[in-house]
């Protein structure tokens, strides 16, 4: 492990709190791309030795985090012509309370985990659960379908952060697998957002609330 | 090889095919044919134990074969029903249903194959991205809010199983080993794993998949789902894609096992258990939607399960009976349900009584599927939920027993009420009649279900009840 991917890993974690802070849907869509290709360097940097595996598997981090899935959440904002999360369940100042928080838990929790000689010292374990951490945030709190699925990205980042410690476990082929998976899950989420639009006349889920035990 | 190969790619490739065939008439009869010629292969396979390929990422052994033939039995009587069923709905589209369907098939042979913790995930995640769209068949404001909490809600769990499977993996990098996530190897090397790691892993994973199985308190998916699902979607939702979720934490179990780490797993369980069938008795009295209740039943069957393997020793075997008794239970019960809600258009008690009037077989099945539900004998429930009770009685835990009996109680009054409430009386007068009725096609399947039902309360053929011994013992020696 390089020495690059620790200060990858904070500019990770500022991000984060970039999410947690904006009411501008924009904004957080931007944040989830910076992040997605944040990651792809992370991948590169995360390897003692650059393979062509590697390359190829960091351009389709960056493609498909970095381009592809902010591109359709952009398209789902513009044809929803909505801007900004309104009134979400957790304000804003309060959900950066949380984060910071959260962040130091996991600093702490992530002490008490032992690690391989070769990754003591290095921040993944802490960022990796930060940031799933931060994407149950913005799924849970907020209520516009865009930014739950924003937010799931995000959790889905913080997974990614952990396979770092296995780059060398992990075959290509899971990898390859668990991008795809999450390429089709959002193309799902972005079929679902496209229909609530049209029943609803709006993508916010609160709306959503006909099934309810009385 | 092959077999291994056919068992995924038969419904695979009959699932492309009713995506590209242009009949909507014809194309529900490829389920029968699909489901048909799969438990015909799951059948040639039963016997051998030496279906595996891709260098043992795909082995099919003992708790894979119980996973297997539950799903097959429970898909091919479903495909029975469906094209009478997709007729009745002839003005919705059932392109994406059937294709959707036999991918669903193809992953859970996947899913029982797979030894590989990563192709575990995988196949895990596609059958559920798979079985969205099927949430969303009829195309109403209230599916489209079941199917999103569907996919959120599932998608969290499945993140965070992948996050406990990578903690599983680190458990192994930790303990010095090598690279390999098969779980023959994780289980042969199981004492060197880092328990720090291991715990925190198991921890994920069971939540995790724990939220696919729809274990309280991450349940709250499950009612909606359910309640909006057709019938033959709840079957397949809560026999099969349920028993997944419930295969990949008995492959974690393992793990935990060997590594001597049990005791923390079997806490978990029994906790998580009691609280499932805790908080499901706690919904199903005085619930007035029958399909919600079923799905409220279904949590507190998926509690049952983690409780028996929680418990261990001769309730391990108790589990595993019981995981094929629900599944084939709950057919007949969504089956029923689904009959019931087209004959009278509606699934509150408030709107429905008299089904066993209006559609005298449909109600009967019904009824007596509560009664098989609930754990009263001759039904095969009765016996792996005694199973299960005796091994907590004869291992010391009392309290777990009583808890048990006390929550079984509660369910069975509850349940109780509501389908006393639809099955008896008159059909009200003032709402419209619906000119649906029993015919073969609908009747026929639950019908067979119930029958496999009461036999396996009664007999226990040989040959399975090996199977089940199998399993237990690779679960844990010695049970």
């Amino acid at each position: 492990m390089s020495r690059a991917v620790d200060p990858l890993l904070v500019v990770v974690l500022l991000l984060n709190f970039l999410l947690l802070g904006t009411s501008r849907l924009r904004a957080v869509i931007s944040g989830s791309a910076m992040q997605g290709a944040a990651l792809g360097a992370l991948l590169v940097a995360a390897h003692t030795e650059t393979t062509w595996h590697t390359v190829l598997l960091a351009a389709g981090t960056v493609v498909l985090k970095g381009v592809l899935i902010p591109g359709m959440l952009n398209r789902a904002m513009r044809d929803a012509a909505i801007r900004r999360e309104v009134e979400p369940v957790v304000g804003f100042i309060p959900s950066l309370l949380l984060g910071g928080v959260g962040t130091g838990a996991a600093l702490l929790f992530a002490r008490t985990l032992p690690l391989a000689p070769q990754h003591v010292g290095s921040l993944v374990v802490s960022a990796s659960l930060s940031t799933v951490l931060t994407g149950f945030l913005l799924l849970t709190t907020r209520r516009k379908a865009i930014t739950q699925v924003a937010g799931y990205l995000i959790l889905e980042n913080g997974v990614f952060i952990m396979g770092l410690l296995l780059v060398e476990a992990m075959p290509f082929l899971v990898e390859l697998g668990a991008l795809l998976d999450l390429l089709v899950a959002i193309f799902v989420m972005g079929i679902i957002i496209n229909h609530i639009n049209r029943e609803f006349s709006s993508l916010d889920t609160a709306r959503l609330t006909a099934l309810k035990e009385e | 090889m092959g077999l291994a190969f056919a068992l995924v790619l038969w419904p695979l490739g009959l699932a492309a095919a009713a995506f590209l065939l242009p009949s909507a008439r014809w194309r529900p009869w490829l389920l029968p044919l699909g489901g048909g010629v799969r438990l015909a292969l799951t059948a040639a396979a039963l016997p051998r134990s030496d279906v595996a390929a891709l260098s043992g990422w795909m082995q099919l052994d003992a708790l894979g074969k119980v996973l297997l033939l539950l799903v097959d039995v429970l898909f091919f009587v479903c495909a029975l029903y469906a094209p009478a069923y997709l007729k009745l709905r002839a003005s919705r589209d059932n392109r994406t249903f059937c294709a959707c369907l036999l991918v669903f098939l193809g992953t859970s042979a996947v899913v029982a194959q797979a030894h590989h913790l990563g192709l575990l995930w995988v196949a895990i995640e596609t059958s559920v991205l798979a079985s969205a769209p099927l949430l969303y068949f009829d195309r109403n404001t209230r599916s489209l809010e079941a199917t999103w909490k569907y996919l959120l809600i599932g998608s969290v769990g499945i993140a965070l199983a992948l996050l406990g499977s990578f903690f599983l993996a680190y458990s192994a990098v930790h303990g010095g080993l090598g690279s390999s996530l098969l779980v023959e190897d994780l289980v042969r090397d199981a004492p060197k794993l880092s328990p720090a790691w291991l715990h925190a892993a198991f921890i994920f994973l069971f939540v995790g998949y724990g939220t696919k199985m729809g274990l309280a308190p991450m349940h709250t998916w499950k009612p909606d789902a359910y309640g909006e699902a057709p019938g033959l979607v709840g079957t397949l939702l809560a026999g099969g894609l349920t028993g997944c979720a419930f295969l990949a934490v008995l492959r974690f179990f393992q793990i935990c096992q060997a590594a001597g780490q049990a005791a923390f797993a079997r806490q978990m369980m029994i906790a998580v258990g009691l609280l499932s069938m805790v908080v499901a008795g706690a919904f199903m009295v005085r619930q007035r939607d029958y399909k919600r209740m079923l799905a409220y039943s279904s949590v507190e069957h998926m509690g049952i399960l983690v409780l028996g393997v929680g418990v261990g020793g001769g309730a391990m075997f108790g589990a595993l009976l019981h995981l094929l008794n629900n599944g084939l239970t709950k057919g007949v019960l969504f089956l029923c349900a689904g009959n019931i809600h087209r004959a009278f258009r509606s699934k509150l008690t408030t709107e429905v009584s008299g089904a066993l009037r209006r559609v005298p077989a449909s109600g009967a099945l019904f009824l007596a599927g509560f009664f098989a539900i609930t754990g009263t004998p001759p039904f095969g429930p009765f016996i792996s939920e005694l199973t299960i009770l005796r091994a907590a009685m004869r291992g010391d835990q009392v309290w777990v027993a009583a808890a048990f009996l006390v929550a079984l109680t509660v369910v069975f009054l509850g349940m109780g009420s509501t389908v006393l409430q639809v099955v008896q009386g008159e059909p009200r007068s003032g709402r419209e009649a619906t000119d649906f009725r029993d015919t073969a096609f609908t009747v026929g399947p639950p019908l067979v279900l119930l029958a496999l039902v009461l036999m396996l309360g009664v007999y226990i053929p040989p040959p399975l009840q090996a199977l089940l011994h199998e399993a237990a013992v690779a679960l844990e020696p010695g049970s």
